[in-house]
C-alpha cells in the first residue's frame, strides 16, 4: 500500500530537533522525551512494514511537486523498503535498549536527538532519487554518528571518534566528487535520467573515474577490507545500542546500499566491478575473521566480526553482479538473494550481539574477556539471547544465518566457483571458533571473586533482546515460506537484476 | 587545465590528511580536499564570458530573440547551490571535528596522533 514518503524523513527530524527542549534535568522531562523517541522509532517501523510488498509499481514522490530532472524526488521499491524495515527493527529494538541502559550517561536529550538524526540520514539515504540528496542525508547520518561514537568523552572515545572522522570525511568527499562528475558527464543528478543518459553513451574515462571514486567513498563507508581501519575502534568505543546501531545498519544503509545502487541502477553492472566487489567480499570475510578471532574485548571481537560478515554480502552482491553481467540472471538472483537476506540477518543478529555485550558490560563493569567467566547463572537471559545469535552468526541450522550462507554457497557452486563456496564455508568455521570462545569466556568457567555480586538489569534491556532473539529464531521463515519471500526478499532482488530498468520505472 | 589544478589540489589535501601526525593539520587537510571539491563544482558550471541565469522584465519583450544566445551563455546554476549546501555540511563537520581536537588536547596535552594511542592498532 502507499505510504507517504516524506513521512520516514520527516518523523525523526521533527522529533530530534523538538528533543532538546525537552533537556531539562527532571525526571518527568527525561522520561517525556525517552516515551517520545521510542514511539518515533516504532512508528517508523509500522511504516515501513506497511511499505513493504510492492512487487511491480514503484512509488515516485516528487519533493514540492517540481517534476523530476529539475526538482529532487524520494523512489521507495523493493530494495528500499527492504532497507526501511531493517532500519525500523534495528532502531527501535536500540531505542528501547537505550531507555535503561543510558541512565548510566548525562545529557539524555542530547543523545535521543543525535540518534533520531541518524535514523533520519539513514531513511533519506535508502529513499532518495537523487545523488546530491542521498549525499546530503549521508552526511547527515554520518556526522550524528561521528558525534556519537565521541559520546562518552573518554579518552579512547574522542581518539576512536577523531579516527572514525577523519576516514568517514575523507570517503564523503570522494563521494563528493564523484557526483560532481556524474554531473558534470551527465549533465543530471538524478539517478534515473543518469541511468539512462549513461545507458545511452556508455561508460567514458571520467565516468569511469567516477565509479572507481564511488567504490572507495562507499566502500570507506562499509568498511570493506582495504578501508576498514576505523571500525574496530569506533564500534566498540560508542554506548552498546549504537554500536548496534552502527554494526548492525549505517555501515548497510550508508555504504552497500548506496554502492549497490549505484552500481546496478546508474552505471549498470560489469563483469569488472563484480570481480572486484567479490575480490573485496573475500579478502574482508577472510581478514576479519581472523583478526576477530585473536581479540580479547568483548565488543573489539564484535566490531571484527562484522568486517568479516558485511564480507559476505558483498560478496553476494559481487557474485550477483558478476553473474548478471555474464548473462546468468537465474543465478545472480540467488547470489543476491543470498547477499540481502545476510543483510538483514545481520543487522538483526549483530545488534543482538551489542546488545548483550551492552547487558554484560553494564553489570559487570568490564569489557576484557579474560575478566570475567561463569556469567551463565547470573545473566541468564543475556545468555540465551546471547546464544541464539551467536548460533545464528555461526550458521548453525535452525538460525537465520544458516539459510543466507547455505544460499551463498548454492549460488557460489552453481557458478562454478568451488574455491568461493570453500571459503564461504571455512570463514563460516572461523565464526563459530570465535563466538565459542565468547561463550566459553564469558557465560561458562570459573566465576571471578569480584562478580559474586551482579544482578541482571531487567525491564526494557530484555525486551529488546527477547526481539531480536525472536526474530534471529524466525528469519529462515523468509526464505522458506513463498509468500513471505515474496513479499519481503524477491522485491529487492528484482531491483537489483532489473538494473538499468530502474530509469524506465522511475520516469515512467 | 584548470580541472588539473583542481585534482592536484585534492591530492595535497589527501596528502595531507592521510601523512601527517598532528591533528590541526589532518583537519586543514581534510578542509583543503573539501575546498577543492567545492572549487572543482563551481567549475563545472562556469563558463568564461557568462551570464547570470536570470531573464529581467524588461527583456520579456524579446526573450524569443535573445534565449538563443542566452541559454548557451548562461552559467549553470545548480552547482552554485550545490556548493552553498556541500559547504554547510563541511562546516557542520569542521565544527565536530575542531571541537574533538579540543577535547583531545585537553586529555593529552599535546597534537600528535602517534602519542595519542591508547587503542591498539
Amino acid at each position: 500500500m502507499n505510504v507517504p514518503l516524506p513521512l520516514f524523513v520527516a518523523i525523526p527530524l521533527v522529533v530530534a530537533f523538538f528533543l532538546p527542549i525537552l533537556s531539562g534535568s527532571g525526571k518527568k522531562a527525561k522520561a517525556l522525551a525517552t516515551l517520545l523517541a521510542n514511539l518515533a522509532t516504532l512508528s517508523l517501523l509500522v511504516m515501513a512494514v506497511l511499505a513493504l510488498g510492492r512487487t511491480q509499481d514503484i512509488q515516485v514522490y516528487e519533493i514540492g511537486r517540481w517534476s523530476i530532472p529539475v526538482g529532487i524526488n524520494l523512489v521507495l521499491d523493493g530494495l528500499s523498503s527492504l532497507l526501511l524495515l531493517a532500519i525500523g527493527v534495528v532502531s527501535s529494538a536500540s531505542m528501547l535498549f537505550s531507555t535503561r541502559y543510558m541512565e548510566q550517561y548525562t545529557a539524555r536529550a542530547k543523545y535521543l536527538s543525535l540518534f533520531m538524526l541518524m535514523v533520519a540520514g539513514m531513511n533519506g539515504v535508502v529513499l532518495s532519487g537523487d545523488l546530491f540528496n542521498l549525499y546530503v542525508f549521508l552526511e547527515v547520518a554520518s556526522i550524528a554518528s561521528y558525534a556519537l561514537v565521541g559520546f562518552g568523552c573518554d579518552n579512547e572515545e574522542l581518539e576512536a571518534s577523531f579516527k572514525y572522522m577523519v576516514l568517514g570525511s575523507i570517503g564523503s568527499a570522494f563521494i563528493l566528487f564523484g557526483i560532481g562528475l556524474v554531473y558534470g558527464n551527465t549533465g543530471t543528478l538524478n539517478m534515473a535520467y543518469a541511468s539512462r543518459l549513461i545507458q545511452s553513451t556508455g561508460l567514458n574515462p571520467g565516468l569511469g573515474f567516477a565509479l572507481s571514486l564511488f567504490v572507495a567513498g562507499f566502500g570507506l563507508k562499509a568498511a570493506i577490507v582495504p578501508f576498514h581501519a576505523w571500525l574496530p575502534d569506533a564500534h566498540p568505543s560508542a554506548p552498546a545500542p549504537i554500536s548496534a546501531m552502527l554494526s548492525g545498519i549505517l555501515i548497510k544503509a550508508l555504504g552497500i546500499y548506496a554502492l549497490s545502487r549505484i552500481i546496478f541502477n546508474v552505471f549498470g553492472v560489469s563483469v569488472t566491478i563484480g570481480w572486484l566487489l567479490v575480490v573485496l567480499g573475500l579478502i574482508s570475510m577472510v581478514a576479519g575473521a581472523f583478526l576477530a578471532i585473536g581479540q580479547w574485548d568483548f565488543k573489539r571481537l564484535l566490531a571484527y566480526s562484522s568486517i568479516s560478515q558485511v564480507g559476505y554480502i558483498v560478496l553476494g552482491i559481487g557474485l550477483g553482479a558478476a553473474l548478471l553481467a555474464q548473462g546468468h540472471p537465474a543465478w545472480a538472483s540467488l547470489a543476491l538473494l543470498g547477499g540481502l537476506l545476510h543483510l538483514i540477518n545481520h543487522a538483526v543478529y549483530k545488534s543482538l550481539l551489542f546488545l548483550t555485550s551492552g547487558s554484560v558490560e553494564m553489570s559487570t563493569g568490564t569489557r576484557q574477556l579474560k575478566q570475567m567467566g561463569g556469567l551463565a547463572g547470573k545473566l541468564p537471559f543475556t545468555r540465551a539471547a546471547c546464544t541464539v545469535a551467536s548460533a545464528s552468526i555461526a550458521g548453525v541450522p535452525p538460525f537465520s544465518g544458516f539459510w543466507s550462507k547455505l544460499i551463498l554457497v548454492i549460488a557460489a557452486v552453481q557458478a562454478h566457483l568451488y574455491w568461493v563456496a570453500a571459503i564461504i564455508v571455512f570463514v563460516s568455521l572461523c565464526t563459530l571458533i570465535m563466538y565459542l570462545k565468547v561463550q566459553r569466556y564469558v557465560f561458562l568457567g570459573e566465576l571471578p571473586e569480584n562478580l559474586r555480586q551482579i544482578k541482571e538489569h531487567t525491564g526494557s534491556m530484555l525486551v529488546a533482546m527477547a526481539f531480536l532473539a525472536v526474530l534471529c529464531t524466525f528469519m529462515g521463515l523468509l526464505v522458506i515460506v513463498p509468500c513471505l519471500r515474496a513479499v519481503v526478499l524477491t522485491p529487492a532482488v528484482k531491483v537489483l537484476t532489473d538494473g538499468l530498468l530502474y530509469a524506465a520505472n522511475v520516469i515512467g | 587545465m584548470a580541472y588539473a589544478w583542481c585534482f592536484l589540489l585534492f591530492m595535497i589535501g589527501l596528502y595531507c590528511a592521510v601523512v601527517k601526525k598532528n591533528m590541526v593539520k589532518i583537519v586543514i587537510g581534510i578542509i583543503i580536499m573539501e575546498y577543492a571539491v567545492n572549487i572543482f563544482l563551481i567549475m563545472l558550471g562556469y563558463q568564461i564570458g557568462g551570464v547570470a541565469p536570470i531573464v529581467g522584465r524588461a527583456e520579456l519583450g524579446a526573450i524569443d530573440k535573445v534565449s538563443q544566445a542566452f541559454v548557451s551563455n548562461c552559467v549553470d546554476p545548480l552547482p552554485q547551490a550545490l556548493v552553498l549546501t556541500s559547504i554547510v555540511i563541511s562546516l557542520g563537520s569542521l565544527a565536530l571535528m575542531i571541537a574533538i581536537c579540543i577535547r583531545t588536547y585537553e586529555r593529552y596535552g599535546t597534537f600528535d596522533i602517534t602519542e595519542i594511542r591508547r587503542l591498539r592498532g
